[in-house]
């Protein structure tokens, strides 16, 4: 009884804790270039309705998330085109995608609403798949989410051992000395961008194809904004993004888990869980976090003007 | 925001300014332009959605009481904006605020039912401002003490608060009497702002107006204002020179967030006449970014206000006459917003 709890408790945070991990990868490339994405969930929405419409169409799902990484790619490409070559404020830009986002993936996918996919299926490994407990609980997932921590590390290797990597950190950290040091902080930051776009419709795709292989409105329900909120709580660090994502979706599936259970206590309370977790942590990190944060974040590098 | 620079662009481009109306306006009519071709390609009649939009905004007094209707609560919404902004905290926690202050009001509404009218409305009226207020002070508290960005707290603080609006109106609040529906019992007269003869357009107009220009008197007339404008410059030399700059953050968020606080009042005492979860199409959000659009103008966050208030009734219009989903609209406003925005940032730096 506890062990298929605590297994139904693992799988659920692996599950829900996948499309916020992608998510917030994405935030990360788009904040360690300085650059603060609130339109994130726009991006997502543009990502699942992509993904989920293709997958529809060609039934065939790897073709779907293809799709759903470059309809995200393309859409902060055009976040991009206003914060970076237009030099629009960052927020505000943030929530028009979000808007816009909404929006247009309600209009494009508003004939999709019911159709039904096979979507991303369970993959079993051989003899892994088989092992007692931990076959059940860590080898019987879908692609993306076998794909998502060794994604982890490889972004980790990419910010921290390339040269690419080091100065998208610079461009972060200190545009105008990177500018003096011969880098291109503009191209820099919409490579990060359309980098970040990718990951997030990425995430989108896993909410449509693999967790409800349905497509509705507004079906990230705030996940874009928890990853925000993620970023912070991870310090801007990949590998902790990890962690950060798994008790996330720990904490939404343990709300399921409790009413699955029957335990009589309202879902919408525990749908807080995480907001008030990083509201929490993040009051508790209080000033340490600063340091890590890059420190052009949010400003508007304008180059030799 | 950005004031100092604004003036210095205006007398900069004094010359070219028509031109760069023009050129405004001209983006404006490429965006209706856009927007009708994406509605023609996903096969809906783009000229007769205008004419549904606008025929029914502007085009009869009916149609005009609704749009003012809406911009009552995107008004407050925006100056919930606009008062912290003048020392440059940014609240983005509008939506969650006037989900709170509903709340607080609707708590108010049904248990003082008994109270006459004169007495019952004020006192939801505050309910209201202080739920919103409370909610605000919170991250304000937080961003004072160096804790947690305002920015991150306010988006973060938003879900919370829709969260427990329906977790009231599906569980202890919920009305036994309306069977399947997730929503409080009905509001009783005396806790129900009047409207005008025939029209939706409440006396939260009343709060619309006091609040414009309390917004605009206090902070161009009073020394307080120019104490605010001072930190607003230079928040440290501000702390330097003895202004008290905790509790002016406290205080702004708090104004603030009433302010939004009190939108949500007015939405469930006027509009809704219970509490519901569909309370706001995201005033708040909507709000930030006419607070912005404008640069904490008052008659700019008016004109904003009117301007996406037509856009947010024509979503509902939409959905009636053309069988498309409401937030279709969305697409409009986010393009308006692009225009501002790519202009805007060009002018004025980011920030």
């Amino acid at each position: 009884m506890i062990e298929s709890i605590l297994g139904s408790l693992l799988i659920g945070s692996i599950h829900s804790g996948t499309p916020l991990l992608y998510a917030t990868l994405g935030e990360v490339f788009d904040e360690r270039a300085g650059i603060v994405n609130l339109g994130l969930e726009g991006v997502m929405l543009m990502g699942a309705v992509a993904g989920f419409i293709t997958t529809v169409q060609t039934g065939n799902a790897a073709l779907g998330i293809l799709a759903a990484a470059l309809a995200g790619g393309l859409f902060n490409l055009f976040f991009g085109f206003l914060v970076i070559t237009r030099k629009a404020n960052q927020l505000a830009s943030g929530l028009a995608m979000m808007f816009c986002g909404v929006g247009l993936s309600a209009l494009v996918g508003a004939r999709f609403i019911g159709s039904k996919i096979q979507g991303l299926n369970e993959i079993r490994l051989p003899f892994l798949s088989d092992l007692p407990f931990l076959g059940r609980v860590l080898f019987n997932h879908d692609l993306l989410v076998y794909m998502a921590l060794p994604l982890a590390f490889l972004v980790w290797w990419v910010f921290f051992f390339t040269r690419w990597g080091l100065s998208l950190r610079a461009v972060g950290e200190n545009p105008t000395a990177a500018f003096a040091a011969g880098k291109n902080p503009q191209v820099l930051q919409y490579q990060a961008l359309f980098i970040a776009g990718l990951l997030a419709g990425i995430a989108g795709a896993h909410l449509s194809l693999a967790l409800a292989k349905t497509w509705s409105e507004w079906m990230t329900a705030g996940r874009g904004f928890i990853a925000v909120a993620l970023v912070i709580f991870s310090k801007w660090h990949p590998l902790w993004a990890v962690v950060g994502a798994l008790l996330f979706g720990g904490a939404i599936a343990l709300q399921l888990q409790l009413q699955a259970l029957g335990v009589p206590i309202s879902s919408f309370l525990l749908d807080m869980l995480p907001y008030l977790l990083s509201l929490g942590v993040l009051a508790i990190w209080g000033r340490s976090r600063r340091h890590a944060a890059p420190a052009s974040l949010g400003q508007v590098f304008r180059g030799t003007e | 925001m950005a004031n100092t620079t604004k003036s210095k662009g205006i007398t900069q481009l004094k010359n070219p300014w028509l031109a760069g109306l023009a050129r405004f306006l001209g983006l404006f009519v490429l965006v209706f332009i856009f927007f009708a071709l994406l509605l023609w390609a996903f096969g809906k009649n783009p000229f007769k959605a205008y004419a549904d939009i606008f025929l029914n905004t502007l085009g009869s007094s009916y149609g005009f009481s609704e749009t003012l209707v809406k911009m009552i609560p995107l008004i407050l919404t925006a100056l919930a904006t606009a008062v912290p902004s003048r020392i440059w905290l940014i609240n983005v926690g509008g939506e969650g605020q006037l989900h709170i202050g509903a709340i607080f009001a609707t708590w108010g509404a049904l248990t003082f039912s008994s109270l006459p009218i004169l007495i019952l409305l004020p006192l939801i009226a505050a309910l209201g401002f202080l739920g919103g207020g409370l909610w605000a002070m919170v991250p304000g508290i937080l961003r004072a003490r160096g804790l947690v960005s305002e920015t991150i707290s306010t988006l973060l603080s938003n879900y919370v608060a829709i969260l427990l609006v329906s977790f009231l109106v599906f569980g202890p609040w919920k009305d036994p009497e309306s069977a399947n529906y997730p929503q409080t019992a009905e509001f009783v007269e005396a806790a129900t702002l009047p409207a005008f003869g025939g029209t939706r357009v409440h006396l939260g107009i009343l709060f619309v107006m006091a609040a414009l220009f309390i917004f605009h008197f206090i902070l161009s007339r009073t020394r307080w204002g120019l104490e605010l404008r001072a930190m607003g410059v230079n928040m440290e030399a501000a702390r330097r020179s003895g202004i008290p700059v905790t509790r002016y953050v406290v205080l702004l968020m708090f104004i603030g967030g009433g302010l939004a606080g009190l939108a949500g009042m007015c939405e469930v005492s006027a509009i809704q006449g219970r509490l519901r979860p569909s309370l706001s199409p995201g005033y708040g959000y909507m709000g930030f970014l006419i607070s912005w659009m404008a640069g904490g103008n008052p008659w700019g966050i008016v004109a904003a206000a009117f301007l996406l208030a037509i856009v947010t009734a024509g979503g509902d219009i939409l959905q009636m006459t053309q069988g498309v989903t409401g937030s279709v609209v969305n697409i409009l406003m986010a393009l308006i917003l692009f225009v501002v925005l790519a202009r805007r940032g060009r002018r004025a730096g980011g920030k």
